[in-house]
């Protein structure tokens, strides 16, 4: 079993090197994406059922005693989010195909995205399964360095300008980080996440917070928290669809995901919650205002993006093992349900020839299997219930309900606010493109002529046709934000468990037994 | 622990000039900057090492002597991971300079939509340009100073020029 560890990175990487080579035959690249792919999801399923019936697995890699060498470290929150998004990029990655081939691009430099693609994927998955600092810092510029190849894809001027922008505030975060784990080291003599726990509390507090808020802003940067999240809705919408869908699903949680690990097992004494709730409420409501006020499909997702964030931050804040495990859910489903809207977009754009809301219309008439692919999504990332995102909110208040204070109760309204707002964002842009029909007078546009001034407005592109297979992932990704609501009991219990574990946290030397087995 | 105080006077100035060069338009002096807080972060690993002793080879020098081998490999690390994203960095501003003769940070297109909408009479408009000349003048260093204009050769001016670069059509873009 801890063979299959390393095993999540490795194959990636050994994919992306075999795909760079193979770099004029499409086909092979293809097979070896997917099969690769495929191959991280299995073992990362088979690393799920284990963790969760057994204990957490640690892998000591190159035979080093575990506080000196590289720790990778699968619990249940580790194997959950490898699971998802290896999910999530073998979906976004048929639709690339599906793209790449109707669009007949054989020899341009999209040979470079399966390998680019491949490493991101390392990246993510390192982050996930990183046991110290360091290897998550890795982790972190593995994918960072990726990113900065796919969202440049291509290197026309749009995107080389949004680009720049991506690429120098990640820059900055990643050097905010590094010195993090270096005052981190200074003071407490490792990197290690099991031993710094360990070590924290011999720390006075105000050192404690020091580096609390180092780790914090580093973190914070990557996962787009309110007012470090001015980059996002510049930079991810000229990206190519598929890439825009992954950046937005995975890359930001990948930085939630390392909030979670500073806030639950780094610091468990050290308590900046008050703050974390304020941001999170400005997070959630300024996000949101930034995506009703925008015309463009791509950019109201961004910044809906930004707002749901706050969600996460906001679980984070409660910093019970309820809210921390909902939290999880809630990553889940916003993992998937970001994804799924920002691929259904992408068939917008192709089938329309646009995706201003001001320009789109009659479509529900012209695509009625695009209009359910977009309708389902919607709705559940608005919250109506029956859908997962209605459960994840829900688990969230309520478990903020539990701790009852007056503050927590301005975040649940916000919350709702933000949730209620979401929807109209998301409806206003059904009803306009879809529901419209297509020799609809100008009428209705002028209730919302406010909006003709939104950046990218009136940018069309070409249409052109949607091939099978670009509907058919879009669909299956639908079909599993059903099933995260069909499976939710499952679900919300195994992330409630993973919550229980992170905050139950574990000690050296169990970590150094499970090293040291073979 | 006691370390050398020359390093952290350094690091701090590396620290502040890498932020100071960073907050430039000119990608150029981005990439400076980014040089500069790369290596002030090294420093910040090199201090955090302690004492300075015996190279930290196993068996060879004496345990209690030796240097902590642990923030050497993370530096070592962080310097492999500076100098490939230095060279992406390189190429993207090749390539910013190639396509708009220019190699500076852009205005957001959200910050140029909400500065145009109360800029719609046309002294408003006067206004702004003058506004954008007077940045301009302050992020360059000598304001006073007519420098040459930079003129760039392309393949149909002179013949002895290839292009070397693919070139993009407007919108999907990459191909050759």
């Amino acid at each position: 079993m801890n063979a299959l560890v390393p095993l999540m990175v490795t194959l990636p990487l050994v994919g992306a090197a075999i795909a760079l080579i193979a770099g004029r035959h499409r086909r092979t690249q293809v097979l070896v994406s997917i099969v690769t792919l495929s191959l991280v999801l299995i073992i990362a399923a088979v690393l799920l059922v284990a963790v969760d019936t057994g204990s957490p697995i640690a892998v000591s890699v190159g035979g080093w005693p575990v506080p000196f060498g590289i720790v990778l470290y699968v619990d249940r929150l580790s194997a959950l989010l490898v699971v998802v998004s290896s999910i999530v990029l073998l979906a976004v990655l048929l639709f690339s195909v599906g793209q790449g081939a109707a669009d007949g691009d054989d020899d341009t430099p999209v040979s470079i995205f399966h390998p680019s693609y491949l490493i991101l994927a390392a990246g993510i998955f390192n982050a996930f399964i990183a046991g110290d600092l360091f290897n998550l810092y890795v982790g972190f510029e593995i994918l960072l360095v990726a990113s900065y190849v796919l969202i440049t894809l291509g290197s026309t001027e749009s995107r080389i300008r949004t680009g720049v922008v991506y690429i120098v505030v990640s820059l900055v975060s990643s050097i905010l980080f590094l010195a993090a784990i270096a005052m981190v080291y200074g003071a407490l003599g490792t990197v290690n996440m099991v031993q710094i726990s360990e070590r924290m509390a011999l720390l006075p507090q105000d050192v404690q917070t020091i580096l609390h808020l180092m780790l914090l802003l580093a973190f914070a940067i990557k996962a787009a928290v309110f007012p470090l999240s001015f980059w996002l809705p510049d930079s991810y919408p000229t990206a190519p669809a598929p890439v825009t869908a992954v950046f937005a699903g995975l890359l930001t949680k990948v930085g939630v995901y390392a909030i979670i690990r500073t806030e639950t097992q780094l610091f468990v004494d050290n308590d900046l919650n008050f703050v974390l709730m304020m941001v999170a409420l400005a997070t959630m409501i300024v996000g949101i205002l930034g995506a009703v006020a925008q015309a463009e499909l791509k950019r109201i997702l961004s910044f809906t993006l930004v707002s749901h964030i706050g969600y996460m931050i906001f679980g984070l804040a409660i910093n019970t093992p309820l809210a921390v495990g909902a939290t999880i859910y809630y990553i889940v489903h916003h993992i998937i349900v970001q994804t799924t809207l920002f691929l259904a977009v992408g068939l917008i754009e192709r089938r329309a020839g646009s995706t201003s809301i001001l320009k789109v219309k009659g479509l529900m008439r012209a695509a009625p299997v695009l209009a359910v692919l977009y309708f389902i999504p919607a709705v559940n990332l608005g919250g109506l219930p029956p859908f997962s995102g209605f459960i994840g909110k829900y688990a969230l208040f309520d478990a903020a309900a539990q701790v009852g204070t007056p503050v927590m109760m301005v975040l649940i309204v916000g919350g709702i606010a933000t949730s209620i707002l979401t929807l109209y964002a998301l409806m206003r842009a059904w009803n306009l493109s879809f529901w419209r029909e297509e020799n609809d007078s100008t009428e209705t546009l002028e209730r919302i002529a406010y909006l003709g001034n939104a950046p990218a407005a009136a940018i069309s592109t070409e249409r052109r046709t949607i091939p099978r297979i670009m509907t058919a992932a879009t669909a299956g990704m639908v079909a599993v934000t059903v099933a995260l609501t069909v499976f939710a009991g499952p679900l919300l219990d195994v992330c409630l468990r993973a919550g229980e574990r992170i905050t139950d946290g574990i000690t050296l030397v169990q970590l150094q037994d499970q090293g040291a087995e073979r | 622990m006691d370390v050398s105080g020359i390093l952290i006077v350094i690091m701090a100035v590396l620290f502040a000039c890498g932020v100071y060069a960073m907050l430039e338009r000119s990608l150029t002096r981005v990439l400076i900057g980014f040089l500069l807080l790369g290596n002030a972060a090294n420093l910040l690993l090199l201090i955090v090492m302690g004492r300075p002793g015996l190279a930290p080879f196993f068996g060879t020098s004496d345990k209690d002597r030796m240097s902590d081998p642990l923030p050497q490999a993370l530096t070592l690390t962080a310097i492999v991971i500076t100098f490939a994203v230095s060279a992406f960095l390189l190429a993207l501003i090749y390539r910013s300079w190639q396509l708009g003769q220019a190699d500076t940070v852009e205005d957001d297109e959200t910050d140029l939509a909400v500065r145009g909408r109360g800029a719609a009479r046309e002294e408003d408009l006067d206004d702004e340009v003058e506004l954008e000349n007077a940045d301009d003048a302050v992020t360059t260093d000598f304001p006073d100073v007519d420098t040459s204009p930079i003129v760039v050769l392309h393949h149909r001016d002179v013949a002895g020029i290839r292009d070397d670069a693919p070139t993009d059509g407007p919108d999907e873009g990459g191909g050759r």
